[in-house]
C-alpha cells in the first residue's frame, strides 16, 4: 500500500494517521479536512472553551511540532466532494483528485438544524471551535439564553452558560434532561442539578417558532403557547452524519456509513468514529456511537484492519464509554444505558451525589453509569467487557 | 521511559488504567488519573504507549 487517504481531520482521522505511522505505514498519508484549523478536541468545547476557562490552542489534538513528525500530505479548509471506488479516487473542492491503495472515512457529524430561526442573528448551533468562539463572544453582553435540546450537548451548555452568571432556560420535549440517552430516573438527578444552579426547564415541551426583530432574535415560542424572551439562542437538537459527499460512490449509507465487524464499508475502504455504523454483538445489532473514546478506539482498529487486510482484519467490540460534565459532577457511562431498562443503584447514593447505577433489559446488566463515582465505575467497565467478549 | 501527566486534561476515563494497571490509578474522588510509577521498566512500555494513545484527552505523555 502506497498511498493511504484520510477523510476527516479531527479525533477519528488523527489517531487513524498516528497508528498508521506507528504500525509502520512508510507511504504517503493525505489527512483531508474542511475545517482551517488544525486538528483540536470536541468535548472541551462546550465546557472549558465556552467557559472562557480555557484559550482555543489548548484544545488542539496535536502540537504543531508532534503533527510535522506524521510527515503527512495535510489538506485543510479542504472538503471532500466525492469518492469513486472503482477508480480509486477522492474528490476534493479544489478540484484536486487523490488517488488511493486504503482510505478512512472518518467525516463526523453535522448539527441538526430546526427548520426555521436560522436565518437569525443570536441562533447558533456547537460543533465547531469557531462556532464556540462566536458564541462566547455574544455571551459576554450578558443576554438571556435559550438553550433547545436537553441531551448531553444542550445540558452542558445550559451548566455552562449558567455558570457564567446567565438567565438560562432549557427545553426538550422530553420529561427530563437527558431521557433519551440515560433514563429518566438520571435525567431527573439532572433536572434537580439544574434547577439548583438556577436553570429553568421547560420539560415535555416543543419549540413551535422563533421571532425576531431587525433580524435579530427576540423569543422562543413553545408548544403551550409560553414566549421565552431570547436575545441568543443554541439549538442543540442532535446531529446527522456528514456523508453528503459520499452520496452516489457505491459506499452503503443509512445512519452513517454502513460497515462490516471489522468498520470495512467497501473493500480498501473503512470508517471510524461518529460517522461509522457497524454490527456490535452485545447490541444484537448496528450501531453508531458519539462519543469521544469510540473516535480513537474505532481509529486504532480501522487503521490496523486496513493495513493487516481482510483475511487478519478483526471485528470491533468494545464497551461503550461516554462522559459529561455538567457544574461539579461528572457522569460516565459504560455500554447502554436505554431508557426502558430497570436502574439499580449499586454503589453509594444519589441523595450523597456519589453512585453507580446499573442499567438492565430482561435481567441482563447492559450499562452501568457513574455519578461522581469514576474508579467505582470501573470495575462494572471490566465486567461489562467480559460480558461483551462472551 | 519518563511520563508526564496533565492532569487539567484528564477526563477521568480510566481508559489509561485498563490499558497498563501497573502504572496508572484513579483519585477516589474524581477519577482523575494518579501515575504509580513514573519510570516504569522497559518492559511495559508497549502498555503504556497503548495508554497513551487510548486517551481520550491526550493527558499522558511518554518520553522514550
Ligand atoms: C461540543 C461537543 C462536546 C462533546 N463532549 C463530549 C464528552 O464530554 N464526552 C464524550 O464522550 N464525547 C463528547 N463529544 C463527542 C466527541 O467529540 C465525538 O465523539 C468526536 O469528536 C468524534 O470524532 P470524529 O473524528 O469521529 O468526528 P468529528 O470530531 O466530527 O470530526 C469530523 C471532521 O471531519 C470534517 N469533515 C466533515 N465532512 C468533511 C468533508 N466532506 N471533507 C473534509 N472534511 C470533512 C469535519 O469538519 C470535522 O472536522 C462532544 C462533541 C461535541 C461537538
Ligand atoms: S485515560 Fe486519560 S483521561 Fe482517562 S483517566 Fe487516564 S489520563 Fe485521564
Amino acid at each position: 500500500m502506497d498511498h493511504i487517504v484520510l477523510v476527516g481531520a479531527s479525533a477519528a482521522g488523527l489517531t487513524a494517521a498516528d497508528t498508521l505511522r506507528r504500525e509502520g505505514f512508510t507511504g504517503t498519508l493525505s489527512l483531508v479536512g474542511d475545517e482551517l484549523r488544525i486538528p483540536y478536541d470536541r468535548p472541551p468545547l462546550s465546557k472549558q472553551v465556552l467557559a472562557g476557562d480555557w484559550e482555543p490552542h489548548r484544545s488542539a489534538l496535536r502540537r504543531e511540532a508532534d503533527l510535522q513528525q506524521l510527515r503527512m500530505d495535510l489538506r485543510l479548509g479542504c472538503r471532500a466532494t466525492g469518492l469513486d471506488t472503482a477508480e480509486r479516487v477522492v474528490t476534493l473542492a479544489d478540484g484536486d483528485r487523490l488517488g488511493y491503495d486504503g482510505l478512512i472515512i472518518a467525516t463526523g457529524l453535522r448539527p441538526r438544524h430546526l427548520p426555521f430561526g436560522h436565518d437569525l442573528a443570536g441562533v447558533h448551533v456547537l460543533r465547531t471551535l469557531d462556532e464556540t468562539l462566536t458564541l462566547r463572544a455574544q455571551l459576554q453582553a450578558g443576554p438571556r439564553v435559550v438553550v433547545i435540546g436537553a441531551g448531553f450537548l444542550g445540558s452542558e451548555i445550559a451548566a455552562t452558560t449558567r455558570g457564567l452568571g446567565l438567565d438560562v432556560t432549557l427545553v426538550d420535549v422530553e420529561a427530563t434532561p437527558l431521557a433519551r440517552q440515560v433514563g429518566t430516573f438520571v435525567g431527573g438527578l439532572v433536572a434537580d442539578m439544574h434547577r439548583d444552579h438556577g436553570v429553568r426547564l421547560c420539560m415535555g415541551r416543543h419549540v413551535t417558532g422563533m421571532s425576531g426583530e431587525d433580524g435579530r432574535v427576540t423569543a422562543v415560542t413553545l408548544d403551550d403557547g409560553t414566549r421565552l424572551p431570547a436575545d441568543v439562542v443554541v439549538v442543540a437538537i442532535g446531529s446527522v452524519p456528514a456523508t453528503e459527499w459520499l452520496a452516489g460512490s457505491g459506499i452503503p449509507l443509512g445512519d452513517g456509513v454502513l460497515c462490516d465487524r471489522t468498520c470495512q464499508a467497501a473493500p480498501r475502504v473503512y470508517a471510524a468514529g461518529d460517522v461509522a455504523n457497524w454490527p456490535h454483538p452485545a447490541a444484537g445489532g448496528r450501531v453508531r456511537l458519539e462519543q469521544r473514546t469510540n473516535a480513537t478506539q474505532q481509529a486504532i482498529t480501522a487503521a490496523r484492519n486496513l493495513l493487516s487486510g481482510p483475511e487478519q482484519a478483526v471485528p470491533y467490540t468494545p464497551v461503550p464509554f461516554g462522559w459529561t460534565d455538567l457544574y461539579y459532577t461528572k457522569i460516565q457511562t459504560c455500554g447502554w444505558c436505554p431508557s426502558d431498562a430497570t436502574v439499580d443503584i449499586v454503589d453509594g447514593d444519589p441523595e450523597a451525589h456519589r453512585f453507580v447505577a446499573l442499567y438492565k433489559v430482561d435481567g441482563r446488566v447492559v450499562g452501568a453509569l457513574g455519578w461522581n463515582n469514576a474508579r467505582a465505575l470501573r470495575a462494572y467497565r471490566s465486567q461489562l467487557a467480559v460480558s461483551v467478549a462472551a | 521511559m519518563k511520563i508526564l501527566i496533565d492532569e487539567g486534561k484528564c477526563v477521568g476515563a480510566g481508559t489509561c488504567v485498563l490499558a497498563a494497571a501497573d502504572v496508572f490509578d484513579q483519585r477516589d474522588e474524581d477519577g482523575i488519573v494518579v501515575l504509580l510509577d513514573d519510570d516504569p521498566p522497559h518492559a511495559l512500555l508497549p502498555q503504556v504507549m497503548d495508554a497513551a494513545a487510548r486517551c481520550p484527552a491526550l493527558a499522558i505523555e511518554v518520553v522514550e
